[in-house]
């Protein structure tokens, strides 16, 4: 009787499931078909949602270097961003001279991108990676400030805070296509990132690659096997500033300009968000998360100007609650399903989704009504929420929505216990029938 | 077998008077022995006496205060884990330090990597090198866990992770294996499969053991160093060891040592 | 000259102990804990908000007593409700916990005061010069913050070394068992820890929020700074970030002072840089601008010579 029969936790290494997944052609050609039809599906054929899936790809690019950074290799980074930003400098930097009639096709503009993140990756990963843990992200830290600050100095190179800019059309026709609609960008994007992807992975699967994961479990025992900890860190933080480098020329390609947030500590949060969010564990989890993220980031703050609240509580609640992210909420839930044993938990689920919905109906309304009330002090006292019209200036919505923040934290701590109990249900089912199988 | 030190050639592993002190501690107190090459050596000794210092030292987790250590007539004092391991000693933990979240199939291929001169290759797939995946069944057969390769490492019981503790200390065919405890809190059965096993994986191999089971150190072991207060007090052959005198009160006098 | 050298000695010194005031606390939870708190300058921020709120109600005095509590509290409830589930994970969780937690304060700060810096201004009580040199006064609220940021010194070198307390905390960090067997509360100890640290922040901020613009953004803009002070002084090490405060301090506010580039030093030499060159905008530069670099160049100065800091003696 050993552990894995917990559906909790995968009987199979993440190794192996990945090695499954990866090496299967068919997944490959599935997702490249999917990015091609992507942009001509009913709903996504505006310039708008393939501007939207544009940035999807670059997040995922990003995220994918990150994933590759932390969930491989164990190394948390709050810098990574100084990366992206110097590749998209180097890319906008390219696009210009060949704006100024250097003959190179502007689709290659990633590979200066992806050279100077591996250049500077070198660079400074020969001085960052000698420590791990809390040290290296420290540093990450303070070589992100240094850069940005340097950044904002030299206004000849960055354009400081204003930024550089080029034109993506006025480059050697390739052809006859002159990349400067954004379908015909989409699929640049789409095309680097699959091989960005599918670079990655092949990455992983080398044997300093396979170190990268040893090291990242157990950096002391790598090196009673013979390998120097420092080193396959050294290797893994430059190919993961590689693709962060590439993935920011991406973006210069996209928005044709340049400046100095691109290096940023706050474009280093968000890859780190993203990355969490999705679920570090895994490749899948860093995708699903530069997509989820970006949406949400361009959708809520349509709705509210809170939304980057929204977006802090949101990672909160996936330190706190879902450690392995979506893709881990995913992957348990796919093999709940595959148990038979699912109907009771999604039975526990309905009911503790009532109490759910109604913490989460009054949080929303109690927090949007603060903020109104701070930053938009002239819109006035009435808000419109969930399509009910309200008077700020009464005590009725404040009440309304801390019954049900009271309501639905009440509710919910009586009703979560139905829910473990059907998961710890569920995974005595699947022992009880593994053992009678055998 | 003979007692006393060999010639240089008969030795592949020496220390000279090697001191260790922590702060004002010392642990090691001038420790001079000879391992023989091919011969199965076991060092035992009350607790506290040293045993773990001495392996962290020979392994290089840390640096002898004073004195020299000779692998193969070659000084390899203080020099870095990975470089002594690359030179051929490997050793085991007595708690176990694998790696939890790969598959056992992984634990033991990494620890394959580099004896088969892979280093830091990142141009070839790792499914694809042959003389790794061999390499890797062989020892997986050698420890019995052939059945449990894809399941991750940190799910595997308490004896199943001792054996692939052991794999991947004997993965990369090191011709010197320390081995630190491996039977510590196994139950008579499972010691027993696991002394098997380790006369198996020691065949044409140096084999340096620190225990506390005395029923397995007799069984397995070719000569006995015994360890007190960071000093040997006697290096020979089981039988002999059995009836030294200062062994006797180290081991009976010393029942109250913490 | 002179008057220069002196006002940038008695201001570096200030900023440094301003930094000292920020660090120490850090230092105090992740030598105890383990845990690198993000949030650190976050409940800086929340003690110059707190404070400046209490003194529109109350007065300044009060305010000194009471936001330091309020934030210590908001740090013993963070603690107690989030973090301490967080623990088992690891310390990667740990920091990207407190990570979400500044995130959060900073959101906070903006719906109750929204995103404009407020009017903190130097409370008509300690609004008085401490005394005149060279014919400018030197104000009492920086004495003040001298005083305090020395007590915090005395208080947390006495307290890690000669209290019994201090020793169990201490314990408490490499063998949690053993001392949850003797006896002792861990967790409510790491509550305690966290709620100190958190208010010795908040009374740097109820203090040093004159010196700074007192904004949401205050925290991000110093964070940085304090991780690099807690670098180069070694983990774990109270006299190493007071040693590193000092120097950042002095080091940056006398760069400040420097209006000369390495153009003016070319000069000297009589070595001209045409304007039209790529090295003429670097040449450029004045030290007194590339003074926000300085503390993160002598964090990587530090890491190549001696990564464990000045006086470390924590590793991880």
């Amino acid at each position: 009787m050993t552990r894995g029969d917990d559906i909790g936790v995968p009987s199979r290494a993440p190794e192996v499931v990945l090695r499954q997944w990866t090496t299967s052609y068919r997944v490959w050609l599935g997702a490249a078909s999917v990015l091609l039809v992507l942009p001509f599906f009913p709903g996504l054929g505006s310039d708008f949602s393939r501007s939207l899936l544009s940035q999807m790809g670059i997040a995922a690019v990003f995220a994918l270097s990150y994933s590759l950074l932390l969930g491989q290799t164990g190394l948390l980074s709050f810098g990574h961003a100084v990366y992206f930003g110097l590749g998209a400098y180097a890319g906008i930097h390219l696009m210009r001279a060949i704006n100024a009639g250097l003959p190179v096709p502007m689709p290659l503009v990633p590979i200066a991108g992806a050279a100077a993140g591996l250049a500077f990756g070198m660079l400074f990963g020969s001085l960052t990676t000698r420590r791990a843990g809390v040290v290296f992200a420290l540093i990450s830290l303070g070589v992100g400030e240094l850069v940005l600050a340097a950044m904002r100095m030299v206004q000849g190179f960055s354009g400081g805070e204003e930024g550089i800019t080029a034109d993506r059309g006025a480059g050697p026709h390739v052809f006859g296509l002159t990349f400067a609609s954004q379908l015909e960008i989409y699929y640049v994007i789409a095309f680097w990132a699959v091989l960005s992807a599918a670079l990655m992975v092949a990455f992983l699967r080398t044997p300093v690659g396979r170190m990268c994961n040893a090291v990242r479990d157990n950096a002391e025992r790598a090196e009673f096997i013979g390998y120097d900890p420092v080193r396959v860190r050294f290797i893994a933080f430059s190919v993961a500033a590689m693709f962060a480098g590439l993935a920011g020329g991406l973006h210069a390609l996209n928005y044709e300009i340049v400046a100095a947030d691109a290096v940023g500590p706050a474009r280093s949060g968000a890859v780190l968000l993203m990355a969490y969010i999705g679920g570090v564990a895994n490749f899948l989890g860093a995708i699903l998360g530069a997509v989820v993220i970006t949406w949400l980031q361009v959708s809520l703050s349509d709705y509210t100007t809170a939304w980057q609240l929204y977006l802090g509580l949101f990672f909160m609640a996936v330190v706190l609650f879902a450690p392995n992210g979506l893709a881990g909420l995913l992957l348990m839930h796919v093999r709940l399903f595959r148990t038979g044993a699912w109907i009771a938990v999604l039975k526990a689920y309905a009911i503790a989704a009532v109490p759910a919905g109604a913490l989460v109906a009054g949080a929303v309304a109690l927090l949007e009504i603060n903020y109104r009330r701070a930053t938009q002090p002239e819109a006035g006292p009435q808000l419109k929420l969930f399509g009910v019209t309200m008077d700020t200036s009464t005590p009725w919505p404040w009440l309304a929505a801390s019954g049900l923040v009271i309501f639905g934290l009440v509710a919910l701590r009586r009703s979560w216990p139905l829910v473990t109990a059907a998961w710890r249900h569920a995974g005595d089912e699947t022992r009880r029938r593994g053992e009678a199988r055998s | 077998m003979t007692h006393g030190a060999g010639s240089e050639l008969q030795c592949v592993l020496q220390l000279r008077g090697v001191r260790k002190s922590f702060g004002a501690t010392q642990i090691i107190r001038g420790v001079s022995l000879d391992i023989l090459r091919g011969e199965r050596h076991a060092i035992i000794g009350p607790n506290g006496a040293g045993k773990s210092t001495l392996f962290n030292l020979i392994c290089g987790r840390i640096a002898p205060t004073q004195g020299c250590i000779l692998l193969d007539g070659k000084a390899i004092a203080a020099r870095p884990a990975f470089e002594i391991n690359r030179r051929g000693i490997s050793r085991s933990f007595q708690v176990t330090n694998i790696f939890p979240r790969l598959s056992v199939y992984e634990n033991i291929r990494c620890s394959v990597l580099w004896s088969l001169g892979y280093r830091y290759c990142f141009w070839r797939g790792v499914s694809r090198l042959r003389d790794a995946a061999e390499k890797t069944e062989r020892t997986l057969e050698a420890i019995g866990m052939t059945s449990r390769r894809d399941a991750p490492a940190g799910v595997l019981t308490y004896a199943e992770q001792r054996a692939l503790e052991i794999g991947i200390t004997i993965a990369g065919d090191p011709q010197v294996i320390l081995l630190d405890e491996p039977t510590a809190g196994m139950s008579r059965a499972e010691a027993n499969h696991a002394v098997d096993l380790i006369r198996e994986v020691s065949q044409g191999r140096t084999l340096v053991m620190v225990e506390h089971d005395m029923g397995v150190v007799f069984d397995l072991a070719d000569r006995i160093s015994v360890l007190v207060y960071g000093e040997i007090i006697a290096t020979d052959l089981p039988s002999r060891i059995r009836r030294n005198e200062a062994v006797q009160t180290a081991y009976l006098g010393s029942a109250i040592h913490a | 000259m002179l008057e220069i050298i002196t006002f940038s000695l008695l201001n570096g010194v200030v900023y440094g102990l301003l930094l000292f005031m920020v660090s120490s606390g850090l230092t105090l939870i992740f030598s105890m804990m383990g845990v690198l708190n993000f949030a650190h300058a976050s409940m800086f921020m929340l003690g110059a908000y707190f404070s400046y709120q209490i003194s529109r109600w109350i007065g300044f005095w009060p305010a000194l007593v009471i936001a330091p509590l309020l934030v210590g509290a908001i740090g013993a409830a963070a603690e107690r409700f989030g973090l301490r589930h967080v623990h088992r994970q690891g310390h990667v969780a740990e920091i990207l916990f407190t990570f979400g937690l500044a995130y959060l304060i900073v959101e906070f700060v903006v719906m109750v005061w929204g995103r404009n810096p407020i009017e903190n201004q130097v409370p008509a009580t300690i609004d008085f010069p401490l005394f005149t040199l060279f014919g400018t006064r030197y104000p009492f609220y920086k004495g003040l913050m001298t005083a305090i940021a020395l007590a915090m010194f005395a208080f947390l070198y006495l307290a890690f070394r000669r209290t019994r307390l201090g020793l169990v905390i201490r314990a408490a960090l490499t063998h949690p068992q053993m001392v949850s067997a003797l006896g002792h509360d861990v967790p409510r100890i790491f509550v305690l820890v966290f709620a100190i640290g958190s208010a010795l922040a908040g009374l740097a901020g109820v203090i040093g929020g004159f010196a700074l613009l007192t904004e949401p953004s205050m925290a991000q803009a110093l964070g940085p700074i304090v991780f690099v002070v807690v670098v180069v002084g070694g983990l774990g090490s109270i006299s190493g970030a007071f040693i590193a405060s000092m120097l950042i301090g002095i080091v940056q506010t006398f760069a400040v002072a420097l209006d000369y580039s390495l153009l003016d030093l070319l000069r000297l030499v009589r070595v001209a840089v045409p304007p039209d060159s790529p090295f003429y905008e670097i040449s450029a530069i004045k030290i007194a601008q590339a003074a926000p670099l300085i503390p993160y160049l002598l964090l990587v100065a530090m890491l190549i010579v001696r990564p464990r800091g000045l006086l470390g003696t924590r590793e991880t």
